[in-house]
């Protein structure tokens, strides 16, 4: 900050003061959260590994259509001379690997299982982010809610979390699907399906986050620099989104990147079951549960989905490990 | 309270939805192709055109005092814990879910058992031990438990111990008819149930571990010249078990969603295979019962912990 110094006009010495005080306030506060966070990230090995691998997966999912494209056959395709006609499994070793199909084909009807297991990712991915978005959206402002009124407020909703987390949720799940119409809001087919899992893993998922953040807020609220604000005459609205939330990214970043994985491995439970999306639409799931009836003659059928579901977990479980740790105030690295 | 909120809540998902939907509960009952005198006749008996509160009072009547299902001339009379009987097989419900219930529990029960010893010892010994070897090796193959899904690990272990090396027979037997081949049958679900549970529980035992191995008491009691395994197995794990205990309270409960996909899995005839096929078969009074077996399971489990609690944690006895 030297340029101040050449500058005579007093005026303009002040303002320079202010733009100056400002910049490093910025600095400073940039450097607490996130700078620090991304110098520890980037120290932690295994996390960024995670990272890469998570980075790597959404650009599978979202360029699956060219992946397959150029690498392999539609996923809807069948190639039955692929198939033993006897005993209804690939021709070939290794479930009909080859370089003309990567990862082998179906059994009975011969379909890519690369191609599948690309756009089986998309569902995933689609379903595990959509389904984080909707818990976190909700148990922010019910968790805000509950810890910064209390009250019959707070007690209302703690009792109906607790509920929640206590419901046998996968059996309610596909019941729920089981029962409800092929066709909704105008929306058909997959999209539906799509639709019904986002809202209820993502309804199923909110009393997680909305717990942290209660507990957050209740200890946050009664915090010097709130009463500072409501001497101040500051408005609840400002309260509750200028003051209370910035200090909950932290706890709600750390939450939603643990919750993904777990959301994935919900959405292929749910795929096994027949309660995911239809098929022919592929899924992670939806293909292991095929594999069932294969898995003595065919294990190759059962181990590229069931890899590719590990993976994907294994590799958002390392980042967010690491964003927590990263983002922990008491982390020693 | 809890088990009337679970038992409405589905209720009103086979109820109202499909009414909101369009579609019919008796029509489920009797089929697509069925005539209409058919589809009356079935709604008169089991009195599918009452309101629907009206039918939820008499499905919880009937499982304290039984019910009478009239057709005409003939009353079926359907004693205490009443059930109803299933749409598609007409059985009485009840009977079912005793049936199913052992198989369940004993997979619950031996699953557990093996989770809290492994993912306990596996814990302590990456927390005393941490940074070496053990401790690495420990929490890869933790982080890998958690990451692996039941169905992927159970087909796994089905092509590999029961196909590929013929080491086991997973039909099921109960314990009561041949206890070797109880056994043998449930090995396998045993392990793999347990594995991604004991996983968690090493992380949580590890990390609870370390932050009490640096409290004040743990170095008063070093001081004191206690021997190292009466620190950690007197005064360092008796602090761990809260923790634990709460994970086991919820994990208990929801034990049932893990048994459906076991279940599943390894075709074991338990309540969670027996919900996942009548979900399928949109059979009703099947669906109610087992979600109510589950509730209740969610309630017990709660009820053991609050007790355990008081056992383990001196405070709580107090207050």
């Amino acid at each position: 900050m030297t340029a101040p110094m050449h500058d005579t006009s007093a005026a303009a010495d002040t303002a320079a003061v202010d733009v100056a005080a400002d910049v490093v306030k910025a600095s400073v506060e940039g450097r607490s959260l996130r700078q620090i966070a991304w110098k520890r990230l980037k120290r932690d090995k295994l996390a960024l590994a995670g990272g890469i691998i998570v980075l790597f997966l959404v650009l599978v999912a979202i360029f699956a259509p060219l992946i397959v494209g150029w690498l392999g056959h539609p996923p809807n395709e069948f190639h039955e001379d692929q198939i033993d006609p006897l005993f209804g499994t690939p021709k070939g070793d290794m479930g009909g690997m080859s370089s003309d199909f990567l990862f082998g084909v179906e059994p009975k009807n011969g379909r890519d299982v690369f191609s599948r297991v690309i756009y089986g990712a998309r569902i995933s991915l689609l379903v595990a982010f959509l389904a984080a978005l909707v818990a976190v959206v909700l148990g922010t402002i019910f968790g805000i809610i509950a810890g910064y009124f209390g009250g019959w407020i707070d007690t209302v909703i703690s009792r109906v979390m607790d509920m929640l987390l206590a419901f046998p949720q996968l059996l309610f799940i596909i019941s729920l699907v089981s029962v409800l119409p092929n066709d909704l809001l105008g929306l058909t087919g997959s999209g539906v399906r799509i639709l019904v899992l986002v809202s209820v893993i993502g309804f199923f998922g909110w009393p997680y986050v909305g717990r942290i953040v209660r507990g957050q807020t209740l200890s946050l609220r009664e915090k010097e620099y709130i009463e500072a604000a409501r001497s101040l005459g500051a408005g609840r609205r400002y309260i509750l989104f200028k003051e209370l939330l910035p200090n909950l990214v932290a706890p709600i970043t750390v939450y939603t990147t643990l919750m993904i994985p777990t959301n994935i491995l919900t959405e292929a439970a749910l795929s096994f079951l027949g309660a995911g999306v239809k098929p022919p639409t592929a899924s992670w799931g939806q293909m292991l549960s095929k594999a069932v009836s294969f898995y003595e003659d065919d294990p190759m059928f059962m181990i590229i989905p069931g890899a590719a579901i590990f993976i994907t977990v294994m590799a958002f479980n390392l980042f967010g490990d690491g964003v927590r740790d990263a983002l922990d105030p008491k982390g020693t690295r | 309270m809890m088990l009337l909120v679970v038992m409405l809540t589905t209720f009103a998902i086979f109820f109202v939805i499909p009414k909101w939907a369009g579609t019919d509960p008796a029509l489920l009952f009797v089929g697509k192709q069925a005539d209409p005198a058919a589809i009356e006749g079935i709604r008169e008996k089991l009195g599918l055109g009452d309101p629907v509160l009206l039918q939820f009072w008499h499905f919880v009547e009937g499982i304290f005092v039984g019910r009478d299902y009239s057709s005409g001339p003939d009353v079926i009379h359907c004693s205490a814990p009443c059930f109803g009987y299933s749409f598609r097989t007409e059985q009485a419900v009840w009977p079912q879910l005793t049936e199913a219930m052992p198989v369940t529990l004993s997979l619950a029960a031996g699953a557990c058992l093996l989770w809290l010893i492994g993912g306990i010892s596996a814990g302590v010994v990456s927390a005393l031990r941490r940074g070496t070897i053990w401790d690495r090796a420990a929490m890869t193959v933790a982080l890998a438990g958690v990451s692996l899904p039941i169905y992927f690990t159970g087909l796994l272990s089905l092509a590999v111990f029961s196909y590929q090396l013929d080491w086991v027979n997973v039909d099921y037997q109960p314990l009561t008819s041949d206890p070797g081949k109880w056994l043998e049958s449930l090995v396998l679900p045993w392990v793999t149930l347990a594995f991604l549970y004991a996983a968690m529980y090493a992380r949580l035992t590890r990390a609870t571990m370390l932050e009490i191995m640096g409290e004040d008491y743990i170095r008063t009691a070093r001081a004191k010249g206690l021997k190292e395994r009466v620190v950690i197995s007197r005064h360092a794990m008796r602090s761990t078990w809260t923790p634990i205990l709460t994970l086991l309270g919820l994990d208990l409960g929801a034990l049932l969603g893990g048994a459906v996909l076991t279940e599943s899995t390894y075709n074991l005839p338990g309540l969670g295979r027996l919900a996942v096929n009548a979900i399928n078969e949109k059979d009703l009074p099947v669906i109610l019962g087992v979600t109510l077996i589950a509730a209740m399971f969610i309630v017990v489990a709660n009820l053991l912990v609050d007790l355990l609690y008081a056992v383990i944690d001196p405070r709580v006895r107090l207050g």
